[in-house]
């Protein structure tokens, strides 16, 4: 749920010419998150204290100039910039008391805008479209400007938005009754243009917002007749267009504001988070025609969360910083307060889900292991898949996208690398719903050519089209056995973790590769790294307990544990099995499987390999059963039961065997040991079992009574 | 009575304080074994306490008769005999019951050790039982009693299981291991049968072969141990066909009368079918299927009766169940329903209202308990705090081992009776405040020696015993002694037992009902018949006099509902009213009959009833409902207007907040006590089921 507050008044508004328009040109933050700097429409700008609600500073230009774009505040210099006549670029200090006497540059063009993106460099926005970084432009104030969009086209909205610590500006124009939309991006100077669609009334969008979202860019426009649209953009890695050819940008119809009577005329819509929205100028569902409400929608269910009636005109512009939104009404410009909760329905309902995901991903630092063993960024997979991506793209940016069949005519005949590309491309291209058919055709017709010509091998554009979680394993049954031959274990990995449906035969296939794998080979492989932090963390928190290197120690050394005898001295263990091997063993065990169907298939393995198997499977019962703590939230982990029930599994399938084989012996004394130590928990358990039962049955008890005297009325 | 007094009156019967009594610990026994008499369509059913009850199919399943238990006496098997009813025990004796007295009539020693088994033969002339000493011995039916006659050949272990061949000249018997088939005529063992033991580690136990039933063309069925039916050929000795049931034993068999249809209960609750017939359609040869499984049981299935239109069984969940075979009806009716009869249809309850005691019967023993109180008032729904818990003050174990078969406590609660098929106790009760004293009445009379039922009368001057051919003893009660003063007799000469028997407030009348379906009331003033209520088809259920009109209302097995003006000897205009427009359909198609009736003392148009799920307060001065008439109108009601309400009000008052009911009483004008018994609280107490595998554990 999400909550409006009490709101307060921050300052009165300036009694303007037009009174439809408001007095305000832009509200922007500097480093405090306190503080908001005021531009009004005609000549000061005012930098206030929020919680104080008094201005800390004020500067004015002449009479007789005009700021024509909002002031910004340059975080890195943590100096303030403003435009006046267009042309003049002002720069200055808090302490700076006069305007006047602030550092001025006059350039060639018209600015539009000056966006100053958190942590970023200020950017500015001509009228004409060029950007230019604002330290780069004011050390040749005068350079030649390009003129980008055409004569009749004029720019509606423009906002910047840091990606990975490079802005990117984004903005609209509108031309013949067109909209498009730019994005241009600082770090590789790359342009795009969108074409926006508009409503049937061809009415252009009321406002637009922008945030970032994972690697997309999400735009929320609000039209005329209360229709909110989302789109996203991927934020990286996006092909540049010839000009030849402008793409629709998809859009999803996210919300129907109701509008009452007629279309909206001022109104703007601003993203709060994921989930929610604030909109200004829209009518509140259940109190009649007026529009002077601030409300915030959830978009995900469509529900009104909270709603304002605002007192005065409202000139359709709402800003958001840190918590707070600022709307100038009627004569004033007031601050209110919100806040947004996730609903438990949303999160019931898993919608949450990446949110969730990413987040338990996001602090995982994997520093030294990627860096160590590949000269590569230290990034998870799907960062390295991005950056590889953008590097492919530039590199055919020329290129025509093809379609489908064409693609898959291509994958028929076509060079691997080609295909790599051409198929990472496709994928990068859409979010649209088609993807999951394409990417299952893709998929079959990939593992076809490989089965049948044993050359043709596209691991990473496997790994991309599996990472699209259009995929399971009925759809392309072969795919897994393909990854086992090449010994392609990443994909292998992927699709363990990411497939539901994979049968016991090929579970057993993978578990009998991955354990005859010598450790060295391993090694080598590149693999998901947060399962890889997580085996380690596994294997040095009893390094770091007992104070010894688990490498000083070889494989068979595995040293006898006696719990019976020292319970009570902390285990020393070693991993019996690699650390990559490991990671590989640990997505096995937790793959779904069906005992019955299982066993047969165990039966397959070798003694040596089960006995391999088990001596980790004990490693691992014995890691989780000293360190409670061990299995840390978002990590992908075995359970304790996936683990036991793989040694029950592996003990019926190979129990003869291992009852005859020599090296078997201590092993299975060892996991008598368990078992013993299992029952007497259990018979602990049981003890109390009647107190937890007493417990259980106390509450219905007290309603169902053995007498009871209640009152009951007949009619 | 003005319009104006009437509305009020509507708006003050509402709330009613409810004392729910659920510490009556009534637990029905097992049941051990049945026998379905097609001609009078009786069901005898034989429970492992001793008892034996008789259930009319042809009036709604009600439970005619009930012939008390014994301690120690289990019966294994039971038999029809035209009209006569027997049983055999594991005591080794064969009874004939007096189904007139409720009693055994006699028992006869077999000298075979235990019985396991026991049948008639189709002609009735003959009954057959099997022994633990390995013998099947014939007893040969006389009018007076039975005549053992001979043994058939005696063989190695015990007899388990008879069926006798329908021409009377062969039996099969199910043994250890084996089935033989005797020759009646020479007594010899003509064939044997071996019967395969259970796989796995039941192999070394031996096969018990718990049934078997011989059909006309010399096919054979058994059921045993190991979870089997099987199919021989009764000629040549060969098995047919083995159908693998259960996991558990199958212990009983049942034939229908037309050998259609063989059915077979097992240790897991469930009955399968097996019908005689042609398994596709090109080919006319019949063969014997299995069809169907019903699963209506929880525990064994110990005793089974096919009866052609429905399948009754019955086991150690104590539950009689009745399941009808669809394929027999054609149109919906009482008889195509399934139906549970889980409650004893004798009222096990008495109530001294003055004082708020309840007197619970058990078969050994008596419980005597008071009511708690509560000063408090609440509003519909809420449940008041208690100022006084519930009191057992009486814990009275019967004398003998005979069970208890009827009890009474007086309305002041200053007396209490019990009898048992040999003898009637009666107990003077003294309450003065917390202490209770209790001091047997020494020397009854002579001709007091065991009643059907008992009834005290409303001033508690008079114990009323139901004793033999639907006599009534009338015995006067003072503070020293009690003397036997008359003997009610009916005109009608019936033999049959009473049992329902309900005094007058005023203490003029005397109301009994017998199980041929009358109803006689009697003159108490001057100890003689007044007059005898026309006979309904179907059996009384439950009787009452109302306190100031003397009217009686007989509520019938079948729903039906009359009120009898004693004092004009003919039905009343409300009673003709009734009949004329017809009770609601959802009335008739309740499956419990009513077993109690009781009045309001203040307000004289009210008749509360109840049966095991609801209970109505029937209120005679609204309009009876129609066919189209929302008949549970309660919850209707709730949420209407005070002012809609009375347009929509009908004479059936109907509660059904409280289940599993064996007993409502009204205390006074706006209080009531309901004694539930939860279903669960029977089946928690039965013993574990046997195990079943669910999943691959």
């Amino acid at each position: 749920m999400a909550t409006l507050y009490e709101g307060f008044t921050l300052c009165g508004l300036l009694h303007t010419q037009n009174p439809l328009d408001s007095s305000i040109q832009g509200i922007e933050q500097d480093e405090d998150s306190d503080h908001v700097v005021v531009t009004d429409s005609t000549r000061s700008v005012t930098l206030y204290k929020v919680s104080d609600r008094k201005p800390l500073g004020s500067w004015t230009v002449k009479q007789g100039q005009l700021l024509t774009c909002p002031a910004v505040y340059n975080r890195q210099t943590q100096e303030f910039v403003v435009v006046s006549d267009n042309k003049v670029i002002r720069v200055w200090k808090k302490e700076d008391l006069n305007l006047e006497k602030a550092f001025k540059a006059t350039v060639s063009a018209d600015i539009w805008r000056i966006h100053s993106a958190a942590e970023g460099e200020p950017v500015v926005l001509f009228q004409r479209g060029a950007i230019r970084l604002l330290d780069s432009l004011l050390i040749a104030p005068q350079q030649p400007i390009e003129d980008v969009l055409s004569a009749e086209e004029v720019i509606r909205w423009s906002t910047a938005i840091v990606v990975e610590n490079q802005p990117v500006v984004l903005f609209t124009t509108e031309q013949r009754g067109l909209d498009y939309l730019y994005m241009q991006r600082m770090n590789n100077n790359t342009l795009q243009k969108y074409r926006l669609e508009r409503e049937d009334s061809g009415a252009p969008p009321l406002s637009v917002s922008a945030f970032l979202r994972n690697t997309h860019i999400n735009l929320l426009s609000l039209y005329p007749n209360g229709c909110v649209y989302q789109s996203a953009v991927l934020a990286q890695g996006q092909v540049a267009l010839g000009e030849q050819e402008v793409q629709a940008l998809p859009r999803s119809l996210l919300l129907r504001l109701p509008v009452g009577e007629g279309d909206l005329q001022k109104a703007s819509a601003v993203a709060l988070d994921c989930t929610h929205m604030a909109v200004v100028g829209v009518p509140h569902p259940s109190a009649g025609a007026g529009k002077d409400f601030l409300c915030i929608w959830n978009t995900n269910f469509q529900t009104l969360q909270a709603g304002k009636e605002i007192a005065g005109r409202i000139y359709g512009q709402v800003w958001c910083f840190s918590g707070k939104l600022f709307v100038p009404h009627g004569k004033t410009l007031s601050v209110i307060p919100y806040e947004c909760q996730n609903s438990s329905l949303a999160s019931a309902l898993g919608k949450l889900r990446h949110a969730g995901a990413e987040e338990a991903k996001s602090p995982v630092a994997v520093p030294s292991w990627n860096s160590l063993l590949y000269e590569e960024q230290p990034q998870g997979p799907a960062g390295a898949m991005g950056t590889k991506r953008s590097k492919q793209s530039r590199k055919s940016q020329s290129a025509v996208d093809l379609t489908l069949d064409q693609l898959l005519e291509l994958i028929k005949t076509g060079p691997a690398e080609q295909v790599q590309k051409e198929v990472e491309r496709l994928v990068s291209r859409g979010d649209s719903g088609d993807l999951q058919t394409s990417v299952a055709q893709l998929v079959c017709q990939l593992v076809g050519r490989s089965q049948a010509e044993p050359a043709f091998y596209t691991s990473a554009a496997l790994a991309q089209l599996v990472r699209t979680q259009f995929l399971c394993h009925s759809v392309c049954p072969d795919l897994l056995m393909i990854a086992l031959e090449h010994k392609d274990y990443f994909l292998c990995q992927l699709c363990l973790q990411m497939f539901s449906d994979i049968p016991e035969r090929i579970t057993c296939a993978c578990l009998k590769t991955f354990i005859s794998v010598p450790d060295g080979d391993m090694e080598m492989v590149r693999l998901d790294p947060d399962s890889v932090s997580f085996m380690e963390s596994l294997v040095a928190g009893g390094a770091q307990q007992n104070g010894f290197s688990p490498t000083l120690y070889d494989e068979d050394s595995c040293d006898a544990l006696h719990q019976d005898k020292n319970m009570h001295t902390p285990q020393l263990v070693t991993c019996p099995v690699g650390l990559h091997k490991a990671v590989l063993l640990n997505e096995v065990l937790q793959t779904p499987y069906t005992d019955s169907l299982l066993l047969p298939h165990l039966k397959d393995l070798e003694s040596l390999q089960v006995i391999l198997f088990l001596q980790y499977l004990q490693f691992l019962y014995l890691k989780y059963s000293q360190d409670v703590c061990m299995q840390m939230p978002g990590f992908r982990s075995p359970t304790m039961t996936q683990i036991m029930d793989w040694v029950c599994l592996l003990l019926d399938a190979h129990f003869t065997v291992l009852v005859m084989a020599p090296g078997a012996k201590r092993l299975l004394s060892e996991l008598h040991v368990f078992v013993k130590s299992q029952v007497k928990l259990f018979s602990e358990l049981g003890k109390i079992e009647g107190s937890l039962k007493e417990l259980h049955r106390m509450k219905p008890t007290e309603d169902v009574g053995q007498y009871s005297i209640e009152v009951i009325e007949l009619f | 009575m003005s319009r104006h007094n009437w509305r009020r009156r509507i708006a003050t019967m509402g709330e009613f304080k409810v004392h729910r009594v659920r510490f009556f610990d009534y637990m029905p026994t097992a049941i051990r074994a049945m026998a379905f008499n097609a001609e009078t369509e009786r069901l005898a059913l034989a429970r492992t306490d001793g008892s034996v009850e008789v259930f009319s199919f042809a009036d709604r399943y009600f439970q005619e008769k009930v012939i008390p238990g014994k301690d120690s006496l289990s019966i294994e098997a039971l038999c029809w005999v035209g009209m006569r009813l027997f049983s055999a025990g594991l005591n080794g004796l064969i009874t004939e019951y007096d189904l007139e007295n409720l009693r055994p009539k006699y028992s006869v020693e077999a000298y075979g050790g235990p019985i396991w088994t026991m049948i008639s033969n189709t002609q009735g002339t003959h009954i057959a039982i099997g022994c633990e000493d390995g013998t099947v011995k014939l007893f040969e039916l006389l009018v007076e009693g039975i005549h053992f006659e001979r043994n058939l050949d005696r063989q190695k272990g015990r007899i388990i299981s008879l069926s006798w061949h329908p021409s009377g000249t062969q039996i099969a018997a199910g043994m250890m291991d084996m089935i033989r088939v005797f020759d009646v005529p020479t007594g010899h063992a003509e064939k044997r049968f071996l019967v395969d033991r259970g796989v796995g580690g039941s192999k070394s136990r031996e096969t018990v072969v718990w049934s078997v039933a011989f059909l006309s063309d010399h096919t054979i069925f058994s059921g045993d141990s190991a979870g089997k039916v099987q199919v021989w050929d009764g000629h040549s000795g060969t098995l047919l066909k083995t159908h693998l049931v259960t996991k558990w034993d199958v212990l009983a068999l049942s034939i229908s009368k037309d050998e259609s249809s063989v059915v077979a209960g097992t240790s897991e609750g469930t009955v399968v079918q097996f019908q005689y017939i042609a398994p596709n359609l090109q080919k006319p040869e019949k063969e014997w299927v299995r069809t169907r499984t019903f699963k209506n049981h929880s525990h064994d299935v110990r005793a089974l009766a096919d009866i052609g239109t429905a399948i009754i069984s019955g086991g150690i969940d104590t539950q009689l169940v009745v399941r009808p075979l669809l394929e027999k009806f054609d149109e919906k009716s009482f008889a195509s329903g399934l139906r549970r009869i889980q409650f004893t249809h004798r009222n096990l309850v008495s109530c001294a209202k003055k004082d708020g005691l309840l007197l619970f019967q058990f078969p050994g023993h008596l419980e005597l308990w008071r009511l708690g109180e509560s000063d408090e008032h609440g509003k519909p729904g809420d449940i008041l705090h208690l100022k006084r818990k519930p009191e057992k003050l009486l814990h009275l174990k019967r004398k003998g081992e005979d069970h208890i078969c009827c009890s009474a406590l007086s309305s002041s609660g200053g007396w209490l009776a019990y009898s048992t098929v040999s003898s009637i106790r009666i107990y003077k009760l003294q309450t003065d405040d917390n202490n209770l004293s209790i001091t047997k009445v020494p020397k009854l009379p002579k001709v007091l020696r065991s009643a059907h039922k008992l009834c005290f009368s409303s001033d508690s001057t008079h114990l009323y015993a139901a004793s033999s051919k639907s006599s009534v003893l009338v015995i006067s009660l003072n503070q020293s002694e009690c003397k036997y003063v008359h003997t009610l007799k009916p005109k009608s000469g019936s033999r049959q037992p009473i049992h329902l028997l309900t005094t007058s407030a005023d203490g003029k009348w005397l109301a009994a009902a017998n199980s041929d379906c009358e109803v006689h009331v009697y003159n108490l003033q001057i100890l003689a018949l007044h007059c005898i209520v026309p006979v309904y088809g179907s059996c009384p259920s439950a009787l009452g006099i109302h306190p100031s009109s003397n009217n009686l209302i007989v509520v019938h097995a079948d729903q039906k509902i009359f009120e009898y003006s004693i004092v004009e000897k003919q039905y009343t205009d409300w009673s003709r009213q009734l009949q004329k427009h017809g009770l609601h359909y959802l009335w008739l198609d309740r499956d419990t009959p009513v077993t109690h009736v009781t009045f309001n003392p203040k307000n004289p148009e009210h008749i509360l009833l109840h049966d095991r799920h609801m209970f109505c307060i029937i209120d005679k001065s609204l309009p009876l409902p129609d066919q189209k008439t929302q008949f549970y109108n309660q919850m209707t009601l709730r949420s209407l207007s005070e002012q809609e309400r009375p347009h929509h009000l009908h004479a059936f008052k109907v509660c059904r907040n409280f289940q599993d009911l064996l007993c409502v009483c009204l205390l006074d004008e706006q209080s009531l006590v309901v004694v539930e018994r939860p279903l669960m609280a029977i089946t928690s107490q039965l013993p574990a089921p046997v195990r079943q595998k669910k999943f691959a554990t």
